[in-house]
């Protein structure tokens, strides 16, 4: 009964998103606020159905109710609650479904607080918002139904994949969903700003905070989904380059450089068209991404539905929307207004340039991931780009960029004068010297990529610091008055300074670990020692335990370093329901590195083999994804990105006048520099 | 001229759906073997059958033969197990690696399942499946009469692809001597 009560609810959702796409934009074309209205009302009871269908799953699972095939599969009576919880989304058809629901709480959320927007681009976002629900809802209903019925039903199921048994499950997910979908809203403002032929301050103020959202969400999906395969796939591996990591990184990347120009938009005016077309692909690399595990197009170790009907249904998509919103785009966006001038050295440009980087970043991710497809077609062959072919691309391009970074925040809006500029960022640019001297003689020249790397950590680092040092005017005035200074600091500049600082830690943590890790592979008994990275690795015992879906052989060790004795619990499980084995590790987490150990099979002369890597200074890459995502959300807190009150009375009266009446009325002018608000002013 | 800026991401576009298109067609899973024309790795295994003979490299030899890699813990295999004993029944003759499998289950599995192997070795390191680049469970080598790998089949056999493709080919082998 529950799962039919979910199949309903789907199917109310997808006629609802129908309405939803297509009455609010005749309301806005008709300018009759009635057939608004009711796109407003669609996204709320879309919302609504969506969750019902998701609470449905998640009952079936709870209740473990095998006549669902897809409970069947993914669940069985000795799997724990929180995994058949974590189960519903833990599947394709369950993860769509997810998909959908939070598809559905962005679009409520632009009916709920949209109403402050002109109320034919609140129509029309929805619109757009509404198309893409359809198209998702009708790829769950006719090519992933997720409740399928199985008859006979049996007696128990299979096993969610032993691998995602894991609370990374739980959240990493519907976070990295949050941010694929979360552009969206970035997307459809885009869409809906070209059917209206026009972008104003307005729109920029709105679409900011979603774009900050959807990219903190993805900055912390994916921090987790590198420290989940850290510690779980059993080698200490942070970073694969595997299609669907990168399937998440290219949305990241845009999702940057969005953020950036997104903020020049709203400060300047400037950068129109660029930010549409860069919210245009934002979204379509997170379809993208959506298509590459679902389609088999390429096989990848997080691929979990090789079905080339979905393939297709999701290229379809890919092609209809993204295709359409690009030719809505070079028929449009010529004729929108272009901002503001700016000299070839000013902050504007200097974001400029950081997107032409993150762009061309992307570029190479995106060619380095389709690679196989390319060639494959052209050639016939079969081959995949690994590690070194990033290695020689992006890595370079990411050096170039980070040398930008700290220079952006120094420069003016408008025009700025280079020799002023190198004045100011004369104490991180000497800091940076110094590091990379100074870890040239200790490291020597042989790891010349980290050591560079090592520098512009500390220069990205030092930059962060210097914009407060500078807005507090520290060594100017006295320290009471830099105090208050200090005390008025707008949270959108405290945010850029955590982001660009977390930037910095990880740097230097993916350099360290690069360039200096070490490992150890060897067969021990209990007893035996052995050193590693300045620590002593004592394996204590050796026991099989019994959890509580999986058997395990568990070993403990001893590590004696620099800062006392910790134990260390590695063990090997088996899974018999689907006689998966998976490795689950020892870490010992430190400041300045962390001690990993992983155990195999026993060897037949008693011993374990036993792998231990030293890894320094790697926790510094998720420690600086947190903060850069910690500095998203203080940026968010600042009210200065709020809508502002003042559009709300400028642009209402529009909605009450006459049907039919052409020409927009009043509208909030491009600002005039200076003016925008309190943060550009301050910065 | 500005106008043909504007258009220049539709039409990229364009080409890369076109490339898309063109590679959804593709299985990715098909992998080439780079075992292939060259001779089958050398491997020496004990027996899965009790009190048989096990499983050498070289036995194929002087005829063409199939060489199946399956494990008594995979499902797909046992999908493709009754098309492995219909092929023994219209005797082609079949070679078996039982991968990753402690022997007493391998030998379990042929009773209850049937067995449709001629020599069957088992693998129980998964050592041999190394030289052989056995990625998975259920993998056939099509091996020709001077021991040399001519075909490679990842997944269960089809009786489709078993008509089109293997049928044909182990009988022009056979004709080459």
């Amino acid at each position: 009964m529950t799962a039919e009560i979910g199949q309903f609810a789907l199917i109310l959702a997808l006629v609802l998103s129908a309405v939803q796409a297509l009455a609010p934009l005749a309301g806005a074309w008709r300018s009759d606020p009635m057939l608004m209205a009711v796109g407003r009302s669609a996204a709320l009871l879309q919302l609504l159905f969506v969750g019902v269908a998701f609470v449905s799953l998640a009952a079936c699972y709870v209740q473990n109710d095998f006549s669902v095939a897809l409970v069947a599969q993914h669940s069985n009576l000795s799997q724990p609650l929180i995994y058949r919880i974590g189960a519903t989304w833990g599947s394709h058809e369950g993860s769509m479904l997810l998909w959908v629901l939070i598809l559905a709480i962005y679009g409520a959320a632009v009916a709920i607080f949209g109403g402050s927007l002109r109320d034919t681009l609140q129509a029309r976002v929805l619109a757009v918002q509404g198309m893409v629900g359809a198209a998702f809802l009708g790829f769950l209903l006719f090519t992933s139904n997720p409740f399928t019925r199985l008859f006979p039903s049996p007696p128990d199921g299979a096993e969610l994949n032993p691998v995602l048994q894991d609370p990374g499950l739980v959240f990493h997910p519907p976070v990295l969903y949050m941010g694929y979908v979360g552009l969206s809203m970035a997307f459809s403002f885009g869409v809906a700003a070209l059917i209206e032929g026009r972008v104003d301050v307005g729109w920029a103020r709105w679409v900011r905070p979603w774009v900050l959202t959807a990219w903190l969400f993805l900055t912390v999906g994916i921090t987790m989904g590198s420290l989940w395969a850290y510690y779980t796939l059993g080698w200490g591996g942070w970073w694969f380059w595997d299609p669907v990591e990168n399937a998440s990184l290219m949305p990241w990347l845009l999702a940057t450089a969005l953020l950036h120009s997104s903020l020049v938009l709203e400060r300047r005016g400037a950068l129109v068209s660029w930010t549409i077309l860069l919210a245009i692909l934002a979204f379509s690399l997170s379809l993208v991404g959506t298509f590459l595990v679902r389609s088999g197009v390429l096989t990848s170790v997080h691929a979990f539905a090789l079905d080339a009907r979905r393939g297709v249904y999701i290229l379809g998509i890919i092609a209809v929307m993204t295709g359409t919103s690009l030719a809505l785009f070079a028929w449009r966006a010529p004729s929108l207004k272009t901002g503001s001038l700016f000299a070839p050295l000013s902050r504007e440009y200097a974001i400029t340039v950081n997107n032409l980087f993150l762009l061309a970043a992307t570029a190479t991710v995106f060619l380095g991931t389709f690679y196989p497809v390319f060639m494959d077609v052209l050639h016939g062959d079969k081959i995949s780009v690994g590690p070194p072919y990033y290695r020689m691309t992006f890595v370079p391009i990411f050096m170039l960029l980070f040398l930008l970074v700290s220079f952006g925040p120094m420069l003016n809006w408008k025009r700025d004068e280079m020799s002023r500029l190198l004045a100011r960022v004369r104490w991180p640019a000497a800091l940076a010297g110094g590091v990379l001297i100074a870890s040239a003689i200790v490291f020597g020249v042989g790891h010349i990529v980290s050591i560079l790397a090592l520098a512009l950590g500390a220069w990205l680092i030092a930059g962060a610091a210097l914009v407060l040092a500078r807005r507090w005017r520290l060594g100017e005035l006295s320290l009471a008055d830099s105090m208050d200074l200090a005390r008025a600091t707008p949270l959108a500049v405290i945010g850029l300074v955590v982001a660009h600082a977390g930037l910095g830690i990880t740097t230097i943590g993916i350099a360290s670990v690069s360039a200096w890790q070490t490992n150890k592979v060897l067969s021990m008994s209990p007893g035996q020692s052995v050193k590693l990275g300045g620590n002593t690795i004592t394996m204590m015992a050796v026991q099989p335990i019994v959890g509580p879906n999986y058997e395990a052989n568990q070993a403990r060790f001893e590590v004696a370093g620099p800062f006392g004795v910790r134990t260390l619990v590695s063990e090997r499980r088996l899974f018999p329901a689907s006689q998966t084995t998976t490795t689950d590790a020892g870490i010992n987490w430190g400041f300045f590195g962390n001690i990993y150990i992983s155990v195999a099979d026993p060897n037949p002369d008693g011993g374990l083999t036993v792998r231990m890597w030293n890894h320094p200074f790697v926790d510094w890459i998720w420690a600086g994804g947190l903060l850069m995502a910690f500095g998203g959300a203080v940026s968010l807190a600042d009210r200065s990105l709020r809508v502002a009150k003042v559009e709300r009375r400028v642009v209402k009266p529009r909605a009450s006048g006459p049907r039919g009446v052409g020409p927009p009325i009043a509208e909030p002018p491009i600002p005039e520099p200076g003016v925008a608000s309190a943060e550009a002013a301050a910065s | 001229m500005k106008r043909l800026i504007f258009l220049a991401p539709i039409a990229f576009f364009g080409l890369l759906i076109a490339a898309f298109a063109a590679g959804l067609g593709r299985d990715p899973t098909k992998l080439p073997s780079t075992l292939i024309d060259k001779p089958l790795p050398s491997f020496d295994l004990p027996a899965v059958r009790p009190g048989d003979a096990g499983l050498k490299s070289s036995d194929g030899a002087g005829q063409p033969h199939l060489l199946n890699v399956f494990a008594s813990w995979c499902v797909s295999c046992r999908v493709e197990h009754p098309v492995l004993l219909q092929l023994k029944a219209q005797g082609v003759p079949i070679d078996g690696l039982d991968w990753k499998d402690e022997p007493t289950d391998g030998a379990k599995y042929l009773v209850d399942q049937g067995d449709p192997y001629r020599l069957a070795g088992n693998d129980r390191t998964g050592r041999a499946g190394i030289d052989l680049g056995v990625a998975g469970v259920p993998e056939t080598f099509v091996v020709d009469s001077r021991g040399r790998v001519r075909y490679k089949v990842i997944g269960p056999i089809s009786p489709e692809e078993w008509a089109g493709a293997i049928k044909p080919l182990m009988e022009r082998l056979r004709a080459q001597g």
